[in-house]
């Protein structure tokens, strides 16, 4: 069988040094620019002082970083409950698919800076809305890499598996779900990078706490320092979920990283 | 005794004939090829006996009872080899018994034995990516043999190999067969592999499928590993004769 999808992601400190040289030194330029330039930090704050502003404020921004956390992974397992069990549905049931399908379409079609004040108006300040907003970005990718996973199945092994005897739900359970599970992952990584993102874009448009609220505050109070530390934690976030789906595929599909030495 | 029995069985796909009139017989222990071109049907045939389609007329029977009753009768090896790649050798092996209902260590203990004469010992900890074509497809006819179903239904279980591995292949799989006496149906459209494997041979028309010929091998085996035989020879020439002036060149 081909694979569609390339194998496991990272891989290797030597394969990531280009990658941490890059970014070391464009944090080099941007220190040596503020500091030739003299430009306000108001402006544009070197990468050290926003080092330093997230030691001085580490109270602060930890605890509005728990908030966050606690709505994308409330956000995003609810998502992963939905988007498979949902899967497990459609792909029984072909005419719930074509009726249902359209829907979660047009709802990727909504802008979420629409949305997200509504959803807000709707549940309140508390945790609610936030988790359905994380659920909203990051549902689609991965019921559509699930769908297109079982509808990957190599069409012999089915057969093979009817020969046997086997019913519908060995076939799902023994060919159509391992098939999937290569999707699953590329769909996983692409919503695992949304999350984050989206909670704090929740937060921002009302919360009581929260990055997003850190970086609204910040902004009002012309902080380019606090907003960029929020927005450095929240990269550091969504950099450990991604590195944990790695892991996870690794472990998964540590069948695929076996080579073809014939 | 017959192991299967197919009466006059017709199946339309569509508005397109498949099958026309089928009738077909399989002894006990017998090695019996289905030859016919690319297209004719031959397929269509397995998908009627692992239970895939339906005839629309005629009658199959597997140890005389009808096909709707009795669907434990056929261990089917596809045409590529079908093995699942995220799983490893021996659970590819398994398979067919655990789905059938054996537990996982009983699967196993009936496999064991059997992977040395497969060429297997020592791969079962492999993935089916790590082995080579020619193991792979040993693989695949182990997961059918070890399902211990009345009859074996090979789908060109040689067609997708390398002409060098594929000799190797016939060669040691006639040998397996002379030991073990698999009752086996085969589908090919390889005419020396029908007459080098098979006692008996239907030899099938273009779309719709009718049998225009079934003959019998005569030639004393083994048959492969050394040249071919006369009678082999003037048997592959009759049966690539009646193939080509009835099917053009459409083989």
């Amino acid at each position: 069988m081909q694979n569609p999808l390339p194998r496991h992601p990272g891989g290797g400190l030597a394969r990531g040094l280009p990658a941490v040289l890059s970014v070391l030194s464009a944090f080099a330029i941007w220190e040596i620019y503020v500091y030739l330039s003299g430009i306000s930090p108001l402006m544009l704050p070197a990468p050290s002082r926003v080092l330093d502003q997230m030691v001085l404020n580490r109270d602060m921004l930890w605890s509005n970083t728990v908030p966050t956390l606690k709505a994308t992974f409330a956000g995003f397992s609810l998502s992963l409950t939905v988007a498979f069990g949902l899967s497990v549905v459609l792909d029984f049931m072909p005419r719930v698919r074509q009726a249902l399908f359209p829907i979660f379409v047009v709802s990727q079609t909504l802008p979420l800076v629409a949305i997200a004040p509504l959803v807000v108006l709707w549940f309140g300040f508390d945790l609610t809305p936030k988790v359905l907003l994380v659920a909203l970005v990051t549902f689609f990718p991965m019921l559509v890499a699930l769908v297109d996973g079982y509808a990957s199945t190599d069409p012999e092994i089915e057969d093979l598996l009817r020969s046997m005897g086997a019913s519908r739900v060995v076939v799902f359970r023994r060919a159509r779900l391992p098939s999937a599970m290569p999707y699953f992952f590329a769909g996983l990584r692409i919503s695992i990078t949304y999350a984050v993102v989206a909670a704090i874009f929740a937060e921002y448009v009302g919360a009581r706490a929260g990055l997003g609220i850190v970086i609204l505050n910040a902004k009002n109070s012309f902080r380019p320092d606090l907003v960029l530390a929020a927005v450095v934690i929240s990269s550091v976030l969504t950099l450990m979920l991604f590195a944990i789906t790695a892991l996870l595929q690794r472990f998964v599909l540590r069948w695929r990283d076996v080579g073809d030495s014939r | 005794m017959n192991v299967l029995d197919m009466q006059g069985v017709n199946v339309t796909l569509g508005d397109t004939a498949v099958l026309d009139a089928i009738s077909m017989h399989v002894c006990s222990g017998e090695f019996v090829s289905i030859l016919g071109p690319s297209g004719a049907g031959k397929s269509t045939i397995f998908r009627l006996l692992t239970g895939a389609l339906r005839q629309d007329q005629g009658t199959i029977t597997c140890n005389a009872e009808p096909l709707a009753q009795n669907q434990q009768g056929f261990a089917f090896m596809p045409q590529r080899d079908a093995l699942m790649p995220w799983l490893r050798i021996l659970e590819n092996l398994t398979l067919g018994l655990e789905v059938q209902g054996m537990n996982r260590n009983a699967a196993r203990a009936r496999v064991l034995p059997l992977l040395d004469d497969f060429g297997l010992a020592g791969f079962e900890r492999h993935y089916p990516a790590q082995l080579s074509g020619g193991m792979r497809q040993r693989a695949a006819l182990l997961r059918t043999i070890v399902q211990a179903r009345p009859v074996q239904l090979l789908d060109e279980p040689f067609g997708a190999l390398d002409a060098l591995t594929r000799t190797h292949m016939q060669t040691w799989f006639e040998e397996r067969w002379r030991a073990a006496r698999w009752t086996t149906l085969l589908v090919t459209h390889d005419v020396r592999e029908a007459v080098a494997l098979s006692d008996r041979i239907y030899v099938l028309s273009r779309r719709p499928a009718h049998v225009i010929a079934e003959v019998t091998v005569p030639a004393p085996r083994p048959r492969l590993g050394q040249p071919v035989g006369p009678e082999a020879h003037a048997l592959e020439a009759h049966l690539l004769n009646i193939l080509l002036n009835q099917s053009g060149d459409a083989i």
